[in-house]
């Protein structure tokens, strides 16, 4: 189960800004707090991180940090930028395990942060997705810390099924660097997915899968070509080469302000299955390719409703 | 008629507070321990034995007195301790077989219960979140006090097969903290400037010195083989865990912490192997399910209430204090927000 995931640079840039960070999130459509009310609000903050009051789950994941200061940065980018809708949310469960199994494509893994958002500010339960990551991801500083610190853990069956049986809502893109790192021309082509070791664990903790398609995260970074000595030079899986980057440096990675839509799919019930079903190689490999043709499905019928990429 | 127990590294504080815990049991007759230099610590009742578990004396100490169980926490941490790596390697390793093949022969022998240390898992990027007692280490540790108790542990296991009568009970145990115990970790809470790896921020674990002799304690006098991980609930990640030890956080690159490693060995100021280093970057985190429902052993202190008992003995909280930080907090906050309704 190589998925992958990359936490974008800008993200390990913020530091603990107390410039007004988002306030908690009893109720999506909360009434905008007095300026007082955040001044204070982002003080205490800042004494409870200074003096270490609070606190991480046994995976490292710390949801204050998360919500307050993690996510802050990328929620324009969510409502503004890349507008993204969302359909099918009622297809995740408010309480217990499921596993969200969605494609990867974008050049920089954006769409597993973009799903994230959608889940936490707009399904009615506001849910934390729990990522599961490659060991790149965890090797690499900066980026490991706040992986784990935003609810990623290692993409491994023990870590799967702990926070899955815990009755976590967990997140895998299962195609790994293969389906962010592709050609622009292989857009909205399912890459291979992985050893089903996702589908196995699901089984095993019998929590249902959501086929996720989105669709627009393909266009943010049209990857035209791949320096791969440069990457095998930097220790990367890949070194992108867009229209912008990087001919324009920085400035080349703004991107492209595609709309997206992120659709939850029907539920695929798992314990339906006998007991140990997991142990039964042939029917993971079926489900795998039922999850993913599903997803492929669904990539489809979006592109066919969708007006234009930008709008 | 009560047991008789052989307790190793009797002299070190964890050895010795042992020894006079297991004095007080009234299941327990004899308390004999072990070590290669007298005790500083106040052992109680428990007789001492001066003898190197290093050489076949230990044999004879153990069939002259009958002894039905024998916990083994003659592994040692750091050089320093054992006036060098070498030695240090001599007494964990060859000590243990020493101790081992006494019993192998011994007939009295019932029960062994063997001290070991969740580092036996290593530390990486390719771990998971939470080790299981059954999952094989994806960083196996190459030096060290870790790798010593790698090769303990084999042992153990070798003797247990030899010897299946003999119920042998090992415990990992996360890092030891609290009050009085005095551990590389301790001292390391201790520099006023704690050096981390730049960009990594491990997650720790904790278990209470009273859990952790508790456990060894119920273990030797319970009939229970296998594997087990014992720590406090909950993980703790490195920089918070400085944050409550009102330290402040010294950042440095990789590379360089290698070398402020060697030189904090060498002056002595906190143990800094390369073993620790992985540990100080990557975490681990031990599930301990087994240590519930199989071992029945309850911890009493989460790791965050067992690195508190730490640091309010210690008297810490020196660098950044919590009520100061707390008083400006709300200076700042009343200054700010009377005068500030301005948006």
């Amino acid at each position: 189960m190589p998925d992958a995931r990359i936490i974008p640079i800008d993200v390990a840039a913020q530091g603990d800004d107390d410039e007004a960070p988002f306030e908690p999130l009893p109720g999506s459509d909360y009434e905008r707090p007095s300026w007082d009310d955040r001044v204070a609000g982002a003080l205490e903050f800042l004494r409870r991180r200074l003096t270490g009051d609070y606190v991480v789950d046994e995976f490292g994941f710390d949801p204050e940090l998360q919500d307050r200061v993690l996510m802050a940065p990328l929620r324009p980018l969510y409502e503004k930028w890349f507008r993204v809708e969302t359909r099918g949310l009622e297809n995740v469960p408010d309480t217990g395990g499921a596993l969200v199994v969605a494609n990867h494509s974008g050049t920089v893994a954006l769409d597993s942060v973009m799903t994230q958002i959608a889940l936490l500010d707009h399904h009615p339960a506001h849910r934390h997705l729990r990522m599961l990551g490659a060991d790149l991801v965890f090797r690499t500083p900066f980026v490991g810390e706040f992986a784990r610190k935003s609810g990623s853990t290692l993409a491994c069956a023990p870590d799967a099924e702990r926070l899955m049986t815990k009755g976590e809502l967990v997140g895998v893109w299962p195609e790994g660097f293969k389906g962010v790192g592709k050609p622009f021309s292989e857009r909205y082509k399912l890459q291979r997915f992985g050893r089903g070791g996702f589908v196995a664990a699901a089984l095993k903790a019998r929590v249902p899968i959501i086929p996720t398609a989105i669709v627009g995260a393909e266009e943010i970074y049209p990857m035209l070509g791949d320096a791969r000595v440069l990457a095998r030079l930097l220790g990367l899986p890949y070194f992108p080469l867009t229209p912008t980057f990087p001919w324009l440096g920085p400035l080349g990675m703004v991107p492209l302000p595609s709309k997206w839509i992120i659709m939850f799919g029907e539920p695929i019930h798992t314990d339906e299955f006998p007991e140990g079903s997991e142990e039964d190689p042939m029917l993971v490999f079926n489900l795998t390719d039922q999850v993913r043709e599903t997803i492929q499905q669904q990539l489809y019928r979006l592109l066919v409703q969708r007006r234009s990429v930008f709008f | 008629m009560g047991h008789v127990v052989l307790v190793t590294g009797v002299s070190r504080s964890l050895g010795g507070q042992m020894a006079r815990r297991l004095t007080e049991d009234p299941r327990i007759d004899r308390v004999i321990g072990v070590d290669v230099v007298p005790p500083r610590d106040d052992i109680g009742r428990a007789e001492f034995v001066r003898a190197d578990i290093r050489n076949p004396i230990i044999a004879k100490v153990i069939n002259a007195a009958d002894v039905d169980t024998v916990v083994h926490m003659g592994v040692i941490a750091t050089p320093v301790q054992a006036g060098g790596r070498m030695s240090m390697k001599e007494i964990n390793v060859i000590g243990t077989m020493q101790l081992l093949a006494a019993c192998q022969k011994s007939a009295s022998v019932q029960r062994l219960v063997v001290k070991s240390t969740t580092s036996v898992y290593g530390a990486g990027p390719r771990d998971p979140a939470m080790f299981s007692e059954d999952i094989e280490p994806k960083h196996a540790p190459a030096t060290g006090w870790a790798k010593d108790s790698v090769e303990v542990e084999a042992y153990v296991r070798g003797f247990a097969r030899r010897r299946p009568d003999v119920t042998v009970t090992t415990l990992r145990f996360a890092n030891f903290i609290g009050p009085s115990v005095h551990t590389p970790m301790t001292s390391y809470f201790s520099l006023p400037a704690v050096p981390v790896v730049m960009g990594y921020d491990a997650r720790l674990q904790f278990v209470h010195e009273d859990d952790g002799l508790r456990a060894i304690h119920e273990a030797a006098m319970a009939d229970q083989p296998g594997i087990f991980n014992i720590a406090g609930d909950g993980i703790l990640p490195l920089s918070q865990a400085i944050r409550l030890a009102g330290r402040a956080p010294f950042p440095l690159l990789p590379p360089l912490v290698g070398m402020a490693g060697r030189a904090m060995i060498t002056t002595g100021l906190a143990d800094f192997s390369p073993e620790q280093v992985r540990f100080l970057t990557y975490g681990r985190g031990v599930d301990t399910t087994r240590m519930r429902e199989i071992l029945g052993f309850e911890p009493e202190y989460s790791t965050r209430e067992a690195f508190d008992s730490f640091v309010a003995a210690r008297g810490l909280n020196s660098v950044v204090h919590p009520e100061r930080v707390t008083a400006v907090q709300q200076t700042l906050s009343a200054v700010l927000t009377s005068g500030g309704s301005r948006a």
